[in-house]
């Protein structure tokens, strides 16, 4: 299957990527084949069950593995080790450096990057702290703060950069149901500030529609591509009645109903 | 359907209520500070003065009692002793030289400990020499080197910093090494995401973020060392003519003056808990309580 031609050039362009790791005594194939291309201020969910390969996925976009087979290019350049140009905002809490108070962390990627220095680094530090709502915490060290104000760091942080990509796996996986709801809210106006591009991983079907414009849907073991949908926030309803999401949940998991079928027969 | 169904399964449904909660209400406490005996009891440093001033006046009471001055003498004789050294100059000369020997072999302890990590961050057989080595001298106390450190070394300052060096080593790198290994691969990779690598990524990241095992292994290299440095001296010390601590300890055993050994040894107490309460506890208060990192 060839991608449609796009009107304007991919941002990122991920073509025939096979994606192997090895454990202590597996080689694992994480995805086979994987072909995608993200537009600029695209927000690109990658949605799957748990084995599908998508944070793996994730981690060679930002150059922490390279593929076995297949290209990853970033505005026509090949990916080769991580770098300041696409920044990642992890699940866990523990993102944040807990030596650093909330402004310091967020200075730390764009010093560390020898992208600003100093009084700019602290200026552009607190423009993107005040969009997260953190001010009044800038000097607060991480472990005094909840769950979703380290993820809002974590995504002021990487913001900050003004990356070309900003790479997010799962990044409100570990957040209460309330919290969560909020964060998806707060992206989407963040969103609508800035324009970035953003690749999002998620195993949540609601999120994957509610944050993304264009959604990737990947089969597990090894992750394949299934399908790839536009979406425009609103769960609308197709020409046959039935809610996008749950066409994306009959996708999903048809197969593992067909299995089970299988084995009773 | 579904919802039906579950809501079936109460067969007489209990009434909804909602109440508005008063504002106006006295309640018996809402905040109300506690009594000065209270907040006293709940300060760790009164309680533990309560305690040393019991078990001073126990000692004092056992030792009047006793009436023997060469087996316990009373908590006054020793304190006289110890004032009595002070003014003299003996004491504060003899805790200089000891600890002038003990800073000396914690300083070489630690570089080494960072020569020896650092190559064990860097190669999987540097890896694996490490290991080896601490395992095989981890467990053996330093002073059991002490006859080859003299046979090696001679009578002298060095053989004394041998064996402290010894003890700091290993428990240094074994702590930093196990800090380094522990460290998240989350924030391994948010550093290479930021572009760090090689010595920026060691300092910014590395460093900081295992920080707790650092300052544990620095703590638990002091007080062996310390340890090791007074039993080395009591063993001899006084090859240049003027010991340390260990040795004044001894030189007044053999003149049978006890409360002066005791003062010796509560010279030895003082000094460990000062350097372990005024300057590893403040270091501590200062980064890893305030960074929430304590272990």
């Amino acid at each position: 299957m060839n991608p449609m031609p796009h009107a304007t050039a991919p941002l990122l362009q991920v073509s025939g990527v096979t994606l192997q790791y090895k454990t202590r005594d597996h080689l694992v194939t994480a995805t086979y084949r994987v072909s995608f291309d993200v537009l600029p201020s695209d927000r690109f969910v990658l949605l799957g069950p748990s084995g599908c390969g998508k944070s793996t996925l994730l981690k060679a976009v930002g150059g922490y593995m390279a593929p076995t087979e297949g290209t990853l290019e970033l505005k026509g350049q090949k990916i080769r080790k991580p770098g300041p140009d696409r920044c990642m905002v992890f699940q866990e809490f523990d993102q944040l450096l807990p030596w650093k108070t909330v402004k310091r962390n967020v200075m730390f990627g764009l010093e560390s990057s020898g992208k600003l220095r100093g009084k700019a680094a602290e200026e552009k530090a607190m423009q993107y702290i005040e969009k997260v709502n953190l001010t009044k915490f800038a000097d607060s060290y991480p472990h005094t703060l909840s769950g979703g104000m380290k993820q809002r760091v974590a995504i002021a942080r990487a913001m900050a950069m003004e990356p070309d990509i900003l790479l997010m796996d799962e990044p409100f996986a570990a957040l209460d149901a309330l919290t969560r709801r909020k964060m998806q809210e707060e992206l989407l106006q963040l969103w609508d500030d800035t324009k970035f591009t953003v690749l999002f991983v998620t195993h949540s079907i609601p999120e994957a529609v509610l944050v993304g414009n264009r959604i990737l849907l990947l089969s597990p073991h090894p992750g394949q591509v299934k399908a790839e949908l536009n979406s425009d926030g609103s769960d609308p309803v197709d020409a046959s009645g039935v809610k996008l999401s749950d066409r994306i949940h009959n996708m999903l998991f048809a197969e593992q109903i067909e299995e089970m079928g299988a084995h009773v027969s | 359907m579904n919802d039906a169904s579950r809501a079936a399964v109460q067969s007489n449904p209990r009434p909804e209520y909602i109440l508005q909660t008063e504002l106006n209400k006295e309640f018996g406490v809402v905040e109300k500070p506690l009594t000065t005996w209270e907040r006293l009891y709940n300060n760790g440093a009164a309680r533990k003065t309560f305690l040393l001033v019991a078990l001073g006046l126990i000692w004092e009471w056992y030792a009047q009692r006793l009436n023997n001055p060469l087996l316990v003498p009373t908590l006054s004789e020793t304190l006289a002793a110890f004032w009595n050294a002070i003014y003299r100059g003996e004491l504060p000369g003899r805790a200089v030289t000891s600890i002038r020997l003990l800073l000396q072999g914690y300083a070489i302890g630690l570089g080494l400990a960072l020569v020896f990590t650092a190559t064990a961050m860097t190669f999987r057989l540097g890896n694996d020499l490490l290991e080896t080595l601490t395992s095989m001298f981890n467990p053996l106390p330093a002073i059991a080197l002490l006859p080859l450190a003299l046979i090696w070394f001679g009578l002298g300052d060095n053989s004394i910093i041998f064996v402290v060096v010894h003890s700091v080593l290993w428990a240094v790198a074994l702590n930093t090494h196990s800090g380094f290994r522990s460290v998240s691969n989350t924030l391994r990779m948010v550093g290479r995401n930021y572009g760090l690598g090689g010595i920026g990524f060691v300092t910014k990241v590395l460093i900081p973020a295992a920080f707790p095992s650092i300052l544990t292994g620095l703590k638990i290299g002091w007080a062996f060392a310390w340890r090791t440095l007074i039993a080395a001296e009591l063993v001899y010390g006084a090859a240049s003519g003027k010991g340390g601590l260990g040795w004044f300890i001894y030189e007044a055993k053999n003149q049978l003056e006890i409360p002066v050994v005791f003062a010796g040894l509560f010279t030895v107490i003082m000094i460990g808990l000062l350097v372990e309460n005024l300057i590893f506890r403040s270091i501590e208060s200062r980064t890893v309580r305030r960074w929430g990192m304590q272990t």
